[in-house]
């Protein structure tokens, strides 16, 4: 139960480790190791022999998807800053909160210098003047040592002024937050950064490209989007783009949590390896616990629809995952056994977003937190045979109908969010609900999402059985 | 508490590594924290004074985030997640372990004033569930054993080196040498030197 | 503005095509053109947070409909909004179903029943029935955020409305949200309560029963209320209110959004100076001075014939000089005017004064170009500010102000001699001048040449950065007096200086009084006649049509009081003055009402100056005359009658009426109605403002007289009147005919006593009305002498909340008037020998007061700030009204 023994190790060593290749070496954070094993070459690289054209060219053409959860290409998102608008900025999105995510903060810890010259070549790429690193604040031991990674950098002349003694000048200032889960979304990290508290802004007008921090064109990325960028400088787009499969290049982290052997955190070749290959393959997670079966699985972090068996085929690949009703999200597979009270389970997840709410939106911050209260009641043994429709209509006054990818009547995805354990939930295992609600539980309330209605469901929407 | 001078003088440095002050909210407040162990009003009251803004302001964002504590907490803050993929691995349980050994509720603070418990969201350690931070360092895979070891051993004192007292996160600060680049002022409206390789075709080389 | 194709799009809402302004918001777009969208968080004077949701509507933009805030989507040309489709509406019944969840549905003891959007939009828009069987929210109830406002958390819907305003529009961020989801609360920080000037604004513009006011809490229900528009006069904004009775009772004013003057918001002053009128202290009979010395009660008969008797005497005794008045700010135009006539026309006597010396010379006020507020805040241009601390006296004038600096782009030069509220917030730069030297301060700011030394206490570089400021745009001038203690004529001297070196500058008034700038426009003053012309100039034409006039240019308030001690004024007329308070030499007002043989005081109140009196006339106060007023951009509306005098008080008008008829004369005039028509048809710049005009859509928010015409392009010119009675081409024609630029005369070549005007340079004929401008007079400005070793210069300046009449008879701002103290440098304690927050004496020539003590960076080296009417100091104690400053010694006691 020590503080460095995360289990990370899947076994698979003959594919490449593009972003954890320095995780088994005890000093893999120190700059020494850090530059022994290959580090700060490819800034070097990319400030001595390439143009910020060209770097950003290979970052595009490895069609590196972001890492944070929605998925959008790196490459293309820096393309959006308006041209002649100065500064701009780089913000590093630390803040690592979604439930079963659990990667960035491995990153950070066991080999801050990658996720250091990351930031650099992104700077260098977009021309951006100063870059803000903004750290989970729950997690000491990353901002430990990325502050010492960064005065050892800073002294190295690696960051600061005149990048190795280039016109390439640029500071990265360590920053922490200071828990409000909320704080992950783009607009709302942006909002905490500049001291105020983490709310969304509306998506448009402040797209965080062309009025972010400061209402300059600001970048922000996921740590783990950005630790891939010194492999593409040193290797190449090209070499990205041959792992991995069409839509989705090179290789990603996902950590397998819930009933499983082998619980950890996996690098694995990004769009080719399936469900049932990480959650079932021996170097991997090596199946479900004491030999129970499968009840559900969420494929991206807690805002994700649940998926099932029958789902385990499926790569794990943007594309096909979303056209199946779910997403990959932030790389969080959590499975779930026979022995979960799924009921239970939803409440959990819907209490995460309830307590998380910025309460800016009134459907976000009131129902979600009436969706939390009428589940804990159901758990309480108090549930009435009205309550799983009545769940699902206030599902859909905040998602309307619904449907994958949720709509919303809010301002940032957090509140349909919460629709989405209900919902897999109830349309799945509604006899489980039935049983807290004095043994019915009639739902005439229609539902969309491919994933809700996967087969064989136990109800189809909008009938009773 | 107000800063204290040499606090006073780390806020100072703080401040200046934004292009907008108020951007030194979040770290004074953690600043504040460090020195006071919670976040007191006249500490609140003195990092208006220093951003210019109301009392109120600060506030305003304080109370947003979990981790300021605006009233005394104990030396140590116990944080059991009982998230999704812990409470599938006995998170709840791990809680009410440590429930029953510190004897008070999630959110309470033993009478002795060492430690306070919580029962939190996701802590980004869920292969390693159950799991749960003291003053936001991790502890993995937590049997209700090895919690109780880990009561004795705080109460003991046999983890003063790996565990500051409550408030103190890194014990790191980054430090901004001369040779820094300097802050970029947003109505400064400057290309930076660099972005004109792309037309010039030119790359890199000691430039300067 | 007519808007061209350029600026437009079009867009179709509810199947309505739809011309948008670009840039407008959907919500916006689709009220103009009659399609209301519920909102709670939306508010048109501040900038959309999209928070309620409850706006949101199917907007199509060619990828299909979806749910978006209206609030927050701008108008794009082709788009399609659906604001009633099923899917629209079940998401608007979803949002207010959320927002009544916790709720606590307590309408019937809550102050916004009847009038709550919250209330309203449910039966408009909201689910049927409860489907919340949890438990509420609870917060304790009403907590106080201000001694004005009560803030009951469990109302409130977290529309961010207030802690918008005071952030966003007063500035004032001390309400702020705390905590975070479905715990987020609206709060002070402890022991930093809500005190903000424009507090009473968030109550106003609350869409629930969350904020209310002390003043009204409990006083009436929404279908009790009377209302009738109105405009506050409070200070010489002018803000466009409703003032809303109940039994013949006035309970609240409501902001009317005027796009000229207010915007919908008032300050808390103005918004709750009601009480005074209401108040017990109110004086409703008459009062005479009997034998034995002491008021006694009096029928107004008796009061009466005792002053048109001393009046008489007074005439016989010493001809129409033993008359005068002092006073008249508070009346209404029609007021101002009858006691005009009354004074001037029917006794004969030029011996009236609107001002109490703590004003601007009247030529001043009228006889430089004037400018409108929306002058002063259109965009990109500069305002200099040589005048008040805007916040403590024309707060929604600094409202106004603040907005165009922080969303126009608007500049402020600020020339002031302490720091005031515009000094952090909203100077581009602050011109720190030491007391006295306005004038050298002003040249070498407008004079083109460059500055390399220090000008009456400013540092170079602050003068060139301020005259780079004056560069970049149209240049106005608020202008006024920054300190009492400062002479008139060193201000008048400045602005003369402005008025010539930058051509097309322009002067917004900053005097601070109710309707002095009516007062004035109709002749409350020694060498004018009512519409902006000067007793010369208008002599043949009013000649025709009152009986009688003065001879010759009368005394000011200072000359009059002057007069007095000498005892050569018979009849002292205080028209709702008070002379012990408010003129800036207090021993000269004492002996003035002791050297007056009769002093007669129309008041609501007793004063202090009104106990001096022989004969006390109860006058009729605010909703109780109608009739207009006129604000410091000379912009003319109409003040209402709702509520009935207290006792036997009368109408201002009809005491100069009841007057003139008792002293064998007629003043002519039977009504307001009257009164008006008269002023219209005598008054040149008021010519073509008739009743009907202030009826008209341009006029009901208010009309501006005397502007010279805007400038437009093409030349064409189009005076206010005109576009507020378009009908009536006569008035046009009379009301440009009326203006012509002043003549200005060098100020410092001519060495003539103050207020000593020039003859018109177009001589009146006897058909045509006299041509209205009032030609500036010319001063010596004597330097100030240096502050000796053991001196501090004294600055004197006003706060929101003083010892005024108003607030002293208004319970619930009367404790937030804070007792005087002195401001001094923190550094200039040590070489005083004085402590911080110990009392010291202020002495100078004229008497000495006691006050504690406070250090203040904002005052500077040797300079001693004290406030204005305050208790426990009087600064009109130490003021030498005959120097140009007054310098004074501080020490302990
Ligand atoms: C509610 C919410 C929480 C989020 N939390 C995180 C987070 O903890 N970390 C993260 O990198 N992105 C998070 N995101 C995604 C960010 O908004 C953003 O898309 C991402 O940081 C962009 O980086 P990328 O393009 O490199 O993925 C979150 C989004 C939402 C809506
Ligand atoms: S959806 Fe929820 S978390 Fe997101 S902005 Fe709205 S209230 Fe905040
Ligand atoms: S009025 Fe648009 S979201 Fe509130």
């Amino acid at each position: 139960m020590t503080d460095v023994d995360a289990t990370t190790d899947g076994g698979s060593r003959e594919l490449p480790r593009i972003v954890s290749s320095r995780w088994d070496l005890a000093d893999g954070y120190t700059l020494d190791r850090y530059r022994e094993t290959g580090g700060y070459r490819a800034l070097a690289k990319a400030v001595t022999e390439m143009t910020p054209a060209q770097v950003a060219d290979q970052v595009k053409g490895a069609s590196l998807l972001g890492r944070g959860g929605a998925g959008f290409p790196a490459g293309v998102k820096w393309g959006f800053c308006p041209p002649g608008v100065f500064p701009r900025y780089i913000v590093v999105n630390g803040d690592e909160s979604e439930p079963g995510t659990y990667k960035d903060r491995l990153l950070m810890e066991r080999d801050p210098h990658q996720l250091i010259e990351g930031v650099l070549i992104a700077c260098y790429a977009i021309g951006a003047s100063q870059a803000f690193l903004y750290v989970r604040g729950e997690m000491a031991l990353a901002q430990e040592r990325l502050a010492g990674a960064l005065n050892d950098a800073y002294a190295a002349g690696l960051v600061g002024d005149h990048i190795l003694g280039t016109d390439f000048s640029v500071d990265i200032v360590l920053h922490w937050g200071a828990g409000a889960y909320i704080v992950g979304e783009e607009t709302a990290l942006l909002e905490s950064l500049e001291g105020n508290r983490g709310m969304p802004r509306l998506k448009p007008p402040y797209f965080p490209a062309a009025k972010g921090l400061y209402m300059q064109p600001t970048v922000v990325n996921n740590v783990e989007t950005l630790s891939n960028l010194p492999w593409i400088v040193e290797n190449g787009g090209a070499a990205f783009g041959d792992l991995g499969a069409e839509s989705s290049k090179g290789t990603r982290l996902f950590a397998v949590s819930g009933h499983v052997r082998n619980p950890g955190v996996f690098e694995v070749e990004f769009g080719v390896t399936t469900f049932r290959d990480i959650i079932f393959g021996e170097r991997y997670a090596d199946g479900i616990r004491d030999g129970n079966e499968l009840k559900a699985f969420i494929p991206g972090g807690a805002s994700a629809a649940w998926f099932f068996e029958e789902h385990l085929d499926l790569p794990l690949e943007a594309g096909a995952v979303g056209a199946a009703g779910s997403m990959l999200g932030s790389g969080a597979i959590v499975v779930m056994d026979e022995t979960t009270d799924v009921v239970k389970a939803a409440w959990r997840i819907v209490r995460f977003f309830a307590h998380e709410s910025c309460g800016k939106c009134t459907p976000c911050r009131e129902g979600t937190a009436w969706l939390e209260k009428v589940l804990r009641r159901m758990l309480d043994g108090y549930g009435r045979p009205a309550d799983v429709n009545k769940l699902l209509d206030i599902c859909d006054n905040i998602s309307p109908s619904i449907a994958w990818p949720p709509k919303q009547t809010t301002i940032c995805p957090l509140g349909p969010s919460a629709v989405a354990p209900i919902a897999s939930a109830i349309l799945r295992f509604r006899d489980e609900f039935a049983a807290y609600c004095g043994g019915a539980a009639e739902v005439t309330v229609p539902v969309n999402g491919k994933a809700y209605l996967s087969t064989p469901p136990t109800v189809s929407a909008g009938a009773t059985p | 508490m107000r800063f204290t001078a040499e606090n006073a003088a780390v806020a100072e440095d703080v401040i200046a590594r934004y292009p907008v002050a108020r951007s030194a909210l979040i770290p004074l407040l953690h600043l504040a924290q460090e020195q006071d162990g919670h976040v007191t009003e006249e500490a609140m009251e003195h990092i208006a004074e220093l951003l210019g803004i109301t009392p109120a302001e600060v506030l305003g964002t304080a109370s947003f985030y979990e981790m300021f504590k605006l009233e005394p907490v104990g030396d140590y803050v116990v944080n059991v997640c009982t998230n999704i993929s812990c409470m599938l691995r006995g998170g709840e349980e791990l809680l009410h372990h440590l429930e029953q050994r510190l004897g008070i509720r999630a959110g309470d603070t033993t009478p002795d004033g060492r430690f306070t418990l919580e029962d939190v969201e996701c802590i980004a350690a869920c292969t390693e569930a159950p799991c749960l931070q003291v003053n936001y360092r991790y502890f993995h895979r937590v049997t209700a054993d090895q919690a109780d070891e880990l009561v004795d051993d705080l109460r003991a004192g046999r983890l003063d080196n790996d565990i500051p007292r409550h408030g103190i996160l890194s014990r790191v600060r980054q430090q901004l040498p001369d040779t820094r680049a300097g802050v970029a002022p947003p109505d400064r409206n400057v290309e930076p030197p660099w972005l004109a390789r792309n037309t010039e075709g030119t790359t890199g080389g000691a430039t300067s | 503005m007519t808007a061209t194709a350029a600026d437009t799009v079009g867009i179709t809402v509810d199947g309505q095509p739809i011309e948008a302004m670009k840039g407008e918001l959907v919500i916006a777009a689709a009220e103009r053109n009659g399609i209301y969208i519920p909102r709670f968080c939306y508010h048109s004077r501040m900038k959309p947070v999209g928070m309620c949701r409850m706006c949101i509507v199917e907007i199509d933009t060619g990828r299909g409909p979806a749910l978006q805030p209206s609030c927050m989507i701008e108008c794009t040309d082709g788009m399609t909004v659906s604001t009633g489709s099923p899917v629209t509406r079940k998401a608007q019944e979803g949002v207010l179903e959320f927002l009544l969840v916790n709720h606590p549905l307590d309408c019937p003891v809550c102050d916004k029943g009847g009038e709550c959007p919250l209330q309203d939009q449910t039966m408009a828009y909201g689910p049927g029935e409860s489907r919340f069987v949890e438990e509420k929210r609870h917060f304790e109830k009403p907590i106080p955020v201000s001694d004005l406002v009560l803030l009951d958390r469990e109302r409130c819907i977290l529309c961010d409305r207030c802690t918008r305003f005071a952030k966003d529009v007063a500035g004032d961020p001390l309400i702020h949200f705390m905590d975070r989801g479905s715990q987020t609360e609206v709060n002070t920080f402890p022991e930093h309560p809500f005190a903000s000037y424009f507090s009473g604004n968030t109550v106003q513009i609350c869409p629930v029963g969350a904020l209310t006011s002390t003043p009204y809490r409990f006083k009436a229900r929404p279908w009790d209320l009377e209302q009738v528009e109105s405009t506050c006069t409070s200070c010489s904004v002018g803000c466009r209110v409703v003032v809303q009775s109940s039994r013949n009772r006035l309970v609240r004013y409501q902001g009317v959004d005027n796009d000229a003057v207010n915007w919908g918001w008032l300050c808390d002053k103005g918004r709750f100076d009601f009480e005074a009128v209401n108040s017990e202290d109110r004086l409703g009979e008459p009062l005479v001075r009997d034998a034995a010395l002491s008021l006694k009660p009096a029928t107004w008969s008796e009061a009466l014939s005792r002053t048109a008797e001393a009046v008489k005497e007074g005439l016989d005794r010493s001809g129409p000089e033993g008359f005068a008045v002092i006073g008249g700010a508070r009346l209404t135009n029609e007021e101002c005017y009858a006691w005009v006539k009354l004074a001037k026309g029917v006794i004969g006597s030029d011996h009236v004064d609107a001002q109490l010396g703590d004003g601007l010379p009247a030529e001043v006020v009228l006889g430089l170009p004037r400018a409108t507020i929306d002058d002063a805040c259109r965009p990109g241009g500069t305002v200099v500010v040589m005048g008040p601390d805007l916040k403590e006296e024309l707060p929604v004038l600094y409202l106004r102000l603040r907005h165009a600096v922080r969303e126009s782009g608007v500049k402020v030069v600020e020339l002031a001699s302490v720091a005031t509220s515009l000094t952090d917030q909203l100077a581009a730069v602050s011109l720190r001048y030491r007391p006295g030297c306005a004038l050298p301060v002003v040249r070498a700011l407008v004079g083109r040449h460059d500055v390399d030394d220090e000008v009456g206490g400013v540092a170079p570089e602050a003068l060139r950065a301020a005259q780079q400021v004056l560069g970049d745009g149209p240049v106005t001038v608020v202008l006024g007096r920054g300190n009492l203690a400062e002479s008139a004529r060193s201000i008048g001297a400045a602005a003369a200086a402005i008025h010539h070196s930058l051509a097309d500058v322009r002067f917004l008034s900053g005097l601070r009084r109710a309707n002095v700038h009516g007062a004035l426009e109709l002749g409350m003053a020694p060498g004018l006649l009512p519409g902006r012309v000067t007793l010369d100039g208008g002599r043949e034409w009013f000649a025709d049509r009152w009986p009688t006039l003065p001879k010759a240019r009368g005394l000011d308030a200072a000359g009059i009081l002057r007069a007095a001690a000498d005892g050569k004024i018979d009849t002292l007329v205080l028209l709702g003055s008070d002379p012990l308070a408010d003129f800036l030499d207090r021993d000269l007002a004492r002996r003035g009402l002791a050297g007056a043989r009769t002093v007669v005081a129309l008041d609501q109140f007793l004063t202090e100056s009104v106990k001096q009196a022989d004969v006390v006339l109860p006058v009729a106060g605010y909703g109780e005359v109608e009739g207009t007023t006129t604000n410091l951009e000379g912009r003319v509306s109409t003040l209402a009658r709702t509520v009935t005098a207290p006792g036997t008080a009368q109408a201002d008008w009809i005491v100069a009426a009841e007057l003139a008829d008792r002293l064998g004369g007629d003043l002519g005039v039977g009504s307001v109605a009257d009164l008006a028509a008269e002023i219209e048809a005598v008054a040149p710049v008021f010519s073509g403002l008739t009743a009907e005009a202030l009826r008209s859509p341009v006029g009901r928010e208010g009309v501006v007289v005397g502007m010279p015409s805007r400038r437009s392009g093409n030349g064409a010119e189009e005076s206010e009147v005109a576009k507020a009675a378009p009908d009536e081409p006569t008035v046009d024609e009379a009301a440009t005919r009326g203006q012509t630029a002043p003549a200005v005369a060098d100020e410092a070549v001519v060495a003539a006593e103050s207020n000593q005007g020039t003859t018109p340079e177009l001589e009146p004929t006897g058909v045509l009305p006299p041509t209205s401008g009032v030609p500036l007079p010319v001063w010596t400005v004597i330097d100030p002498p240096s502050v000796d070793a053991y001196s501090l210069r004294l600055v004197v300046t006003r706060k929101l909340y003083d010892r005024g009449t108003l607030v002293r008879s208004s319970p619930s701002l009367a404790d937030l008037a804070e007792p005087a103290i002195l401001h001094l440098h923190p550094q200039d304690f040590d070489r005083l020998g004085v402590a911080a927050g110990a009392d010291v004496r202020i002495t100078s020539t004229k008497g000495n007061v006691t006050v504690p003590t406070v250090p203040d960076p904002g005052v500077p080296r040797s300079v001693a700030h004290l406030h204005a009417n305050r208790a426990g100091g009087r600064a009109n104690v130490l003021i030498d009204g005959n120097s140009p400053v007054t310098d004074v010694r501080v020490e302990r006691p």
